[in-house]
């Protein structure tokens, strides 16, 4: 299976194994009792694989918008799209994979640090626009956002410090209007 | 009756009442005849209201799973949702197993559980179970009510979810504070549901690329399912496969849908279907399915069901489509719908050879079964349809007698085969033909149950006994689970573990809950208990058949396997197991 090119920075693709493909899914669903739940347990019990989830509220305050990044080959994904589709409280599906897309993820990392590396941890910071949001004698603690790779490169660089702890909000995205880079 | 009741007409009122009345009423709204339930403490708000308002008859089983079957089968009877209402904590848990098949099956049916006041759930109290949480991978769509002022609408809702696009069971919990609490009742008219719009009408561009398939077609075979039951689409279906000259096979849950005395009915297919079903759909070149689901049972093998042929699917459910087999064309639809649109742009096809074939098939691998004096289950049940013309609802459990049922009933009309198929749920049968006969009294309603089934859910003969219903009750006794252990015998060596069962003394059991019991022993007695037990209307009637005790459900194609591995039935042999001599063979005629 061919991987799928995106022309704009931050937009997560890999392919993972021969036919199995990351997608991106998109869900608008009812922010009622119990929805959030019934999308987990769905792919708890039949034994879809998640990546990420991330959920929150949209514009209109009675739906929430779920970003799921998951993995399958087609059929699978044929499957998740028509088991969500078929949930009572989902209102819209869209797989974005095929689209273009922006998608982020936000991750705060807090990492060792000592009078002498300071500086050097801030530097990387710069180079990643992250934002440097908790100090302490022994350690610093940096937000920063981007796509996948971003955030996995900007982890990467940190690590040889000493991580002491990292959470990541897994990604959201949204189709493009504009076809092209902004 | 109180003084205070309302015309159960009227769907509005301006005077307060209490969540338990605003359920009763809704009920009546919706046009429920029948409750299928139990009470207890967290519901009991609901029954002091169900005292008032006396329209729809209560029925109390003896055990909330009796419900839930009994539910299932009033709805398989009468295309009506089911409806149980049970308590909280073990009256709700014992429902789950019920509604795990009625989702299996795609059956309407509407439970309602009581629940702890809002302000104790989760913390453990007394009789509190999450049932909406236990019950959420097995349901279509359920409900917590939260709020007094919600729950007509939620009522609506779960009626509509139920019943409309592929039928499914719908969970509605109700918390004891909310039912006591009072508002205005307003129960809706029309249900909108921006994000539930179950497709209808098929796809234009779709079902002319489907004619286009058929009419290429040399042997075509229309591949049937319990959705042509659930759209009431039997009419069309008949005109589709007699205007193309096309042989009919149907699933378990498609049994009726055809009539079997028709000349292109094929029987069942899959892995206890009739050599010839099997056959044709190994030969033919287009497979119609049509509201079926290409289920295990059904394909065997996946990859090498009906591996050389264009494939048409047709169904409602656009998870049922692509999901185990990959089809040329898929209409998403109404199969009634779907099918009276394709019958105007099909043209009748020359089959003469294909059906040619298929009839030299018949005649040399027909269902059959050797007789003597023990008697052959096969053989109760050739003579139940004879007898009953197949006018007839017959409910079978789960085994080798629900095999020979389906394969030697001649099935003629929908609605007459209730089984559960889909999560082969022993102890079935019983409370479901009991729910049946509350819906249908145009037809005797039979339970056939092995002797382990019936064990499982006897305690519903209390609440047969006790309406007096016609059923006849009829127990195929080979004192073994039957198809556990004809597996133990062709695949695992004949090495027995655990299949031997015995029971009480059905006739003596019978005697004690009220009810006439006969036990039959020989061949030549079948005939004519059978007719006693049809013409006998005052209430139920239990007969207990002894049959022969090692005996095996043929055709059968190993799970897993295909065609080319379909085992027929072997020649007849003395079978001193038995104790007897077999005498001759009979051979269903089917077609």
């Amino acid at each position: 299976m061919a991987q799928v090119e995106h022309s704009s920075s931050g937009d997560g693709h890999a392919v993972v194994a021969e036919h199995v493909q990351r997608h991106t899914i998109s869900l608008l669903v009812e922010n009622k009792f119990g929805a959030f739940n019934r999308i987990a347990g769905l792919f708890a019990a039949k034994g879809y694989n998640i990546d990420s989830l991330s959920v929150g509220p949209t514009e209109e305050e009675d739906t929430s918008r779920m970003t799921i990044v998951t993995r399958g080959d087609d059929q699978v994904i044929e499957q998740i799209m028509k088991q969500l589709n078929k949930l009572i409280d989902t209102i819209k599906v869209v797989d974005l994979t095929f689209e273009s897309f922006v998608e982020r993820e936000l991750v705060l990392i807090k990492v060792q640090s000592t009078p002498t590396s300071r500086p050097e941890i801030m530097q990387i910071a710069e180079i990643f626009r992250a934002k440097v949001v908790d100090i302490s004698p022994k350690s610093l603690t940096l937000e920063a956002t981007g796509g996948q790779q971003k955030v996995d490169a900007i982890i990467k660089m940190l690590k040889p410090f000493g991580l002491k702890e990292i959470a990541r909000t897994g990604r959201v995205a949204l189709k493009r209007e504009f076809q092209g880079e902004v | 009756m109180s003084a205070n009741k309302i015309a159960p007409s009227s769907k509005h009122s301006s005077r307060p009442m209490t969540g338990a009345e605003i359920f009763v009423r809704s009920l009546i709204a919706e046009g429920v005849e029948v409750i299928f339930g139990y009470p207890g403490g967290a519901i009991i708000g609901v029954y002091d209201a169900l005292v008032d308002l006396s329209d729809i008859k209560h029925v109390l089983v003896r055990h909330e799973q009796g419900a839930t079957h009994a539910a299932e089968g009033y709805a398989k009877a009468t295309g009506k949702p089911g409806v149980v209402l049970v308590t909280s904590g073990p009256g709700a848990t014992n429902t789950v197993t019920g509604i795990a098949d009625a989702y299996m099956d795609s059956i309407p049916i509407v439970v309602f559980t009581g629940q702890v006041p809002l302000k104790l759930i989760g913390n453990d109290a007394f009789q509190e179970a999450d049932i909406v949480g236990i019950t959420r991978p097995i349901t279509k769509h359920s409900y917590l009510v939260r709020d007094v002022r919600e729950l007509a609408k939620t009522i609506k809702e779960a009626f509509y979810i139920a019943t409309t696009g592929r039928p499914g069971p719908v969970l509605v919990d109700l918390p004891k504070d909310v039912m006591a609490q009072k508002t205005v009742f307003d129960y809706p008219e029309t249900v909108k549901l921006r994000s539930y719009n179950p497709v209808v009408e098929g796809h234009l561009k779709q079902i002319k690329k489907a004619a286009e398939l058929i009419n290429s077609a040399k042997r075509p075979l229309l591949y049937v399912g319990g959705g042509v039951i659930q759209s009431n689409a039997s009419d069309e279906l008949r005109s589709l496969a007699e205007k193309i000259h096309c042989p009919v096979t149907t699933t378990l849950h498609g049994l009726g849908s055809f009539p079997e005395n028709n000349p292109l009915a094929l029987g069942m297919l899959g892995m206890h279907g009739t050599w010839y079903s099997n056959m044709a759909v190994e030969y033919c070149d287009v497979l119609i399915a049509v509201g079926a689901r290409f289920d295990d049972r059904v394909t065997g093998k996946v990859e090498a069901f009906a591996a050389e042929a264009k494939k048409i699917h047709i169904d409602i459910d656009p998870s049922a489509i692509s999901k185990n087999v990959q089809v040329d064309v898929p209409i998403v639809g109404d199969v009634k719908t779907v099918l009276k649109s394709l019958i105007d742009l099909v043209d009748p096809l020359e089959t003469s050879d294909w059906l040619k074939t298929i009839q030299q098939w018949k005649k040399e691998h027909p269902l059959r079964y050797a007789t003597g004096d023990a008697i052959r289950a096969q053989y109760v049940i050739q003579k139940l349809g004879e007898l009953t013309g197949g006018d007839a609802i017959v409910v079978t459990d789960v085994g080798q007698h629900q095999m020979w049922t389906a394969q030697f009933f001649n099935w003629t009309h929908p609605r007459s085969h209730i089984t559960s198929g889909g999560l082969g749920t022993m102890g079935f049968s019983l409370p479901a033909a009991m729910g049946a006969s509350f819906g249908r009294t145009d037809m005797p309603v039979i339970s056939v149950c092995g002797d382990g089934g019936f064990q499982m859910n006897s305690q519903e003969m209390a609440t047969i006994v006790e309406y007096k219903l016609p059923m006849k009750i009829f127990i195929i006794n080979n004192g073994f689970l039957g198809m556990v252990r004809q597996w133990q015998e062709l695949f695992w060596r004949r090495r027995y573990s655990h299949v031997e069962i015995s029971g009480p003394d059905f006739v003596k059991l019978a005697d004690a809950y009220g009810c006439p019991g006969y036990r039959v022993e020989h061949s030549s007695e079948v005939e004519d208990v059978i007719r006693k037990a049809l013409a006998y209307k005052e209430g139920p009637v239990l007969v207990e058949f002894v049959v022969a005790r090692e005996d095996n459900v043929y055709p059968m194609i190993p799970a897993g396997q295909t065609v080319k591995e379909m085992i027929d039935t072997p020649a007849p042999v003395d079978h001193p197991s038995n104790g007897v001599k077999e005498e001759s063979i009979m051979v269903l005629a089917k077609g």
